[in-house]
């Protein structure tokens, strides 16, 4: 099963009719300004565009198709009814810069949006402009920093962030001209207290943490590890991650968190999109309210307003050209909507019920969970360690086979601490059958690692390809199609 | 379930988080609806804020969007997939930002494009960072910055890049472009790189040619910011001057994606293949597998954020691969011929605006040659004509008065192709009317 | 156990340093680091004439699951890069020692070279770091 690039299905001078006027006039400009050669794109038909790009679709995995456990994601149904709602005319065809009293549908949605963000983190105020979750984070540290200096304590340059952090982490503080401090985690899987006492001083601006973290547990500590950063003078950030695990269970602020980022498109089942958009939008408590990203939307009596940086002159200013992902943030709505107060709950209920369920299966069936002794959040991992020393199949091989029985692959590699390490989180919207089936399908490839260790290494058969040449890839570039003759 | 985990109840898996943290409900979020409650809602808000007729471009442009784009767009298998981290598993996502890439690179002359940004502003904002990495003719930790560039990207950019000490130093506008004896003033100076916008935020042209060769010559980098509907017709980045731009970038809106309120849309980068290392986000390459069958991959991922943590090009992970595909899709079914057809009726609709406006006492079109958006000047206060308009449901334009006071009471406006001439004309009445009661007033 | 020519000097970053006649070092990285990277698909070449201090970081090598930073060994001016890597970076892969060299740099304080280890030193250090 392959599908031609679609350069290779042109034909010169092939259109597909009606989308364009039928005759513009002449441009009145001078010709210098003007392109001489045609840019390359395809000539193909209307018909040959569907089939096309339908049958790509068909080369993917997705929810809608697959189990799809990529831990850290959160890949759960997607209502259809969000992105119905969400294109609405209204809302699809409104221009960003029409008046507020042109959008006021819209803006009485982010209004309440943010009223129910609050009640979900126990924070004072949100921002809902940040595009994906590394723009919360950055925007998150920016406020953090903006806060520092703005009490005139410039040393403060040092974010603290555990081993087992996500990348964007590290990445973020960098951006922010911060540099990373990585403390160890315990063997049980909270933060080593000692290390953070040792790491925390004048020069710290705050710590990153997520809760529950990227190791599956809850962080035990969080009012510990919140009192010795606090004490430091530094502020504490929470990435949202993980929200998924705790909806309605706790708040963040309650943790002693300062700053948190919600990935909107994991918790509160916007889509992915393969690979985006996102949406990150942030929260914070009063001390940092006058540094929150804007637009942000207000209410003046009956009527939703925009403020902006007017209103907010201390803000970290904008994170994009008008206000973020506006269109994901209206399917965030419809989602909460529809879950409501109680929805939420059943949410972090069923996830946490999944996860412990199928880490008790694969512990029973003879898997080395990371951490036996703790309950698993929304998700949690196993090592393989063991069989790759035995068998020589590691993690990539288990995914890989995993391909084929018609599953995507969990988080592989991630977190670093764990060696060989899956990281799997079914979701709350799978159900029993499917984690069974998932159980079954890696007791199967272990027992092959043991039996037919080939065949392990030579999959995926079954996908429209198998294992690619990453090393070619990456030395010689081909990075966008030319015709044989260039 | 409850067995297989050794708990009675599910208030047991979460006893790991301390007693003091728990809590059993929310305020403040209401009960939850059914779906037809919810869709009656929905529609409800919807509907106050639909009817209007918008001359607002400014960085966001209605175009056609065929039913094709989004129907397809949004199939389960594209909708909700993630990132391609498992290339066997997400063949369909990898072509598509291939051909993504191939169609970008050939649409601004240039040789290789990443996967997407967040949107132009970011878009510029990454640029300005991958300039000052890698331009190694340059010490310098500034930037020079068109006036003309749309005043929020340079905004979203100065904030994104304070925090690792990257200046932008504004180069100022005469006559409605770049001011290009302004630039050679800076002859000698060290600076990262120059930033253009073609066609500019207020729609004219800039002699970019002289501009980029200026720049070059004294080992700048050139950032050009283009709309890629304009790309159709105009002259590509990689055209500009002897060596052309090194970094194009900008807003992808306008390929397929509904103004939908700022968003989502997405950021596109493209960059001669020398310095592609430097490139932020991520990229696919074409490749074999183990049979030698063609297949896509991401590659370069070395350089992003998962691998190299705090020393990665940027912290970007999530990006606007779901605006990709649309926008892959849109420039498919209208090839090169159907978007330069767009183009050039953006630009006559918009001339033809211009002259109605024109023709009212009062109000005079200030710059002659632009692409898809005019200025047009006012002998009073634009806020309220604005306000006026607005209440017949006519978004008369972009208020200039904040970000370019030098251009007096002026107005932005622009008519794309969806803007049909008994549209224009009725703004024209619609305007004459307005400034004719404010008088009688 | 990889390749360790007992005519180097070695640091705890897995460098290699030659000392030449003309008072130049030659750096490069060892077998055993080029083993633990995998296929290199990139090395970033740094420019002719900076300055370095020991421990700044003067190549990026980039595997396809890595971009590494290799650090001066020794204090000094860079005064030239292996060009050939710009095309064939898996020499680096093929001949660490030989043709895979990454960099040479003149040492503006010659006594750092003494800090660093001997081949039977380095061999001892791997092996305690792998335990």
């Amino acid at each position: 099963m392959s599908e031609p690039v679609i350069f290779e299905l042109s034909a010169p001078g092939r259109r597909a009719p009606g989308h364009a006027p039928a005759q513009p006039p002449a441009p009145s400009l001078s010709a210098k300004w003007l392109r001489r050669e045609a840019p390359r794109l395809p000539e193909v038909s209307e018909l040959q565009v569907v089939r096309h790009f339908t049958r790509l679709s068909q080369l993917n995995f997705s929810i809608d198709t697959q189990f799809y456990p990529l831990g850290s994601c959160t890949m759960k149904y997607n209502p259809k009814v969000c992105n119905r709602l969400a294109m609405l005319p209204g809302f699809a065809e409104r221009h960003p810069f029409s008046p507020a009293g042109n959008a006021q549908g819209y803006l009485e949605c982010m209004f309440e949006l943010q009223e129910m963000l609050k009640a979900v983190t126990g924070m004072q105020a949100i921002s809902l402009t940040p595009m994906a979750g590394a723009q919360g984070e950055f925007a998150g540290v920016a406020m953090i920093r903006a806060y520092h200096e703005a009490r005139g304590d410039h040393e403060r340059l040092e974010i603290i962030v555990p081993d087992a952090a996500h990348g964007t982490n590290p990445a973020t503080a960098t951006m922010c001209g911060c540099s990373a401090i990585e403390i160890p985690t315990r063997p049980d899987g909270d933060v080593d207290l000692d290390a953070l006492r040792q790491a925390v001083g004048p020069r710290t601006a705050g710590i990153m943490l997520t809760n529950p973290s990227t190791l599956g547990v809850f962080e035990r500590q969080i009012t510990e590890i919140a009192g010795i950063v606090h004490a430091a003078g530094g502020l504490l950030y929470y990435d949202g991650a993980n929200l998924n695990a705790i909806l309605g269970r706790a708040l963040p602020a309650d943790m002693g968190f300062d700053v948190i980022h919600i990935n909107l498109h994991k918790t509160f089942s916007t889509p992915h999109g393969g690979g985006g958009p996102g949406s990150g939008v942030v929260g914070v408590n009063a001390r940092l309210e006058p540094f929150l990203p804007v637009p942000v939307v207000g209410r003046d009596g009956d009527r939703f307003v925009w403020l902006t940086e007017v209103d907010r002159p201390q803000s970290i200013g904008r994170l994009s050209t008008f206000m973020g992902n506006a269109g994901i943030l209206l399917r965030a709505y419809v989602y909460m909507r529809l879950l409501g107060a109680q929805g939420m709950r059943r949410v972090s209920e069923f996830a946490t019920l999944n996860a412990n369920y199928l880490m008790r299966r694969l512990a029973a069936a003879g898997f080395d969970v990371a951490f036996p002794e703790r309950r698993a959040s929304h998700e949690f991992i196993i090592s393989l360690r063991r069989t790759a020393r035995d068998t020589g199949i590691n993690a990539m091989d288990f995914a890989k086979a995993l391909l084929d029985h018609g599953v995507h692959a969990p988080t592989t590699y991630f977190p670093l601490l764990v060696p060989e390490c899956l990281l799997i989180e079914p979701t709350e919207t799978e159900s029993r059958q499917e984690l069974d089936a998932f159980a079954a399908a890696l007791i199967e490839i272990r027992d092959q690692a043991h039996s037919d260790p080939d065949a392990i290494k030579a999959a995926p058969v079954t996908t429209p390809v198998r294992r690619l040449d990453d090393v070619r890839a990456a030395r010689q570039l081909d990075l966008a199609w030319r015709p044989a003759a260039e | 379930m409850l067995r297989v985990i050794g708990v009675d109840d599910t208030e047991q898996l979460f006893d790991e988080i301390p007693a003091a943290l728990r809590i059993d409900k929310f305020d403040a979020v209401p009960a939850g609806l059914g779906e037809a409650d919810v869709t009656r809602l929905m529609r409800a808000r919807a509907a106050q804020d639909e009817g209007t007729v918008s001359f607002i471009g400014a960085g966001a442009y209605e175009h056609h969007i065929p039913a094709v784009v989004w129907d397809i767009a949004t199939r389960g298998e594209f909708y909700s997939a993630y990132t391609p981290y498992q290339a066997e598993a997400s063949q369909g996502t990898l072509q598509v930002i291939y051909e993504y890439q191939s169609m970008m690179a050939s649409l601004t002359g240039l040789d290789v494009s990443n996967a997407s940004l967040y949107d132009g502003a970011t878009a510029f904002a990454e640029a300005c960072l991958m300039a000052v990495r890698g331009n190694r003719r340059s010490k310098s930790r500034q930037i020079l910055v068109s006036r003309s560039v749309h005043p929020l990207y340079r905004a979203v950019a100065r904030g994104i890049v304070a925090g690792q000490g990257i200046e932008l130093v504004e180069l100022p506008l005469g006559d409605g472009r770049t001011d290009v004896a302004a630039l050679e003033a800076l002859d000698g100076q060290d600076f990262a790189a120059v930033c253009l916008q073609q066609p500019t935020f207020i729609g004219t042209l800039d002699d970019v040619d002289t501009l980029t060769d200026r720049a070059h010559a004294n080992g700048r980098f050139v950032i050009a910011i283009c709309n890629p509907t304009s790309l159709a017709i105009l002259r590509p980045p990689g055209d500009w001057g002897e060596q052309g731009a090194d970094i194009a970038c900008g807003e992808g809106q306008p390929l397929g994606i509904p103004v939908s309120g700022g968003g989502p849309y997405f950021g596109y980068m493209v960059c001669r293949s020398a310095i592609v290392r430097q490139m932020p986000g991520r990229i696919v390459g074409r490749t074999v597998d183990v049979d030698g069958k063609p297949g896509f991959t991401l590659t370069l991922q070395a350089r992003e954020q998962h691998i190299r943590r705090s020393k990665a090009t940027s912290n970007i992970c999530t990006n606007q691969g779901l605006m990709v595909t649309a926008a892959t899709i849109y420039l498919s079914v209208l090839g090169s011929e159907g978007l330069r057809r767009t183009a050039l009726q953006c630009h006559a609709n918009t001339r033809r605006l211009a002259g109605a406006l024109g023709a009212i006492d009062g109000v005079s079109v200030v710059f002659d040659e632009f692409f898809h958006e005019a200025v047009v000047q006012f002998d009073r206060p634009v806020a309220p004509l604005i306000a006026a308009l607005a209440e017949q449901n006519i978004l008369a334009g972009y208020d200039l008065a904040a970000d370019y006071p030098e251009l007096g009471q002026a107005l932005l406006v622009c008519a794309t192709e969806m803007r049909s001439a008994a549209d224009i004309d009725a703004y024209a009445a619609a305007l004459q009317s307005v400034m004719h009661d404010s008088e009688a007033a | 156990m990889s390749e360790v020519p007992a005519a180097l000097k070695y640091s705890q970053e897995h460098e290699w340093v030659r000392l030449e006649d003309d008072g130049s070092v030659v750096v490069g990285i060892t077998d055993h680091a080029q083993e633990a990277l995998g296929e290199l698909v990139y090395v970033e070449q740094p420019e002719n004439g900076i300055l370095l201090a020991r421990g700044d970081a003067c190549v990026v090598i980039e595997s396809v699951k890595a971009a590494s930073d290799v650090y001066a060994p020794i204090s000094g001016e860079l005064t030239e890069a292996n060009g050939a890597l710009a095309d064939a970076p898996e020499l680096v892969n093929q001949s660490p020692y030989e043709d895979g060299w990454l960099v040479r740099i003149y040492p503006s304080s010659p006594a750092e070279l003494d800090e660093l280890m001997d081949a039977d030193a380095y061999v001892q250090f791997v092996a305690e770091s792998a335990a």
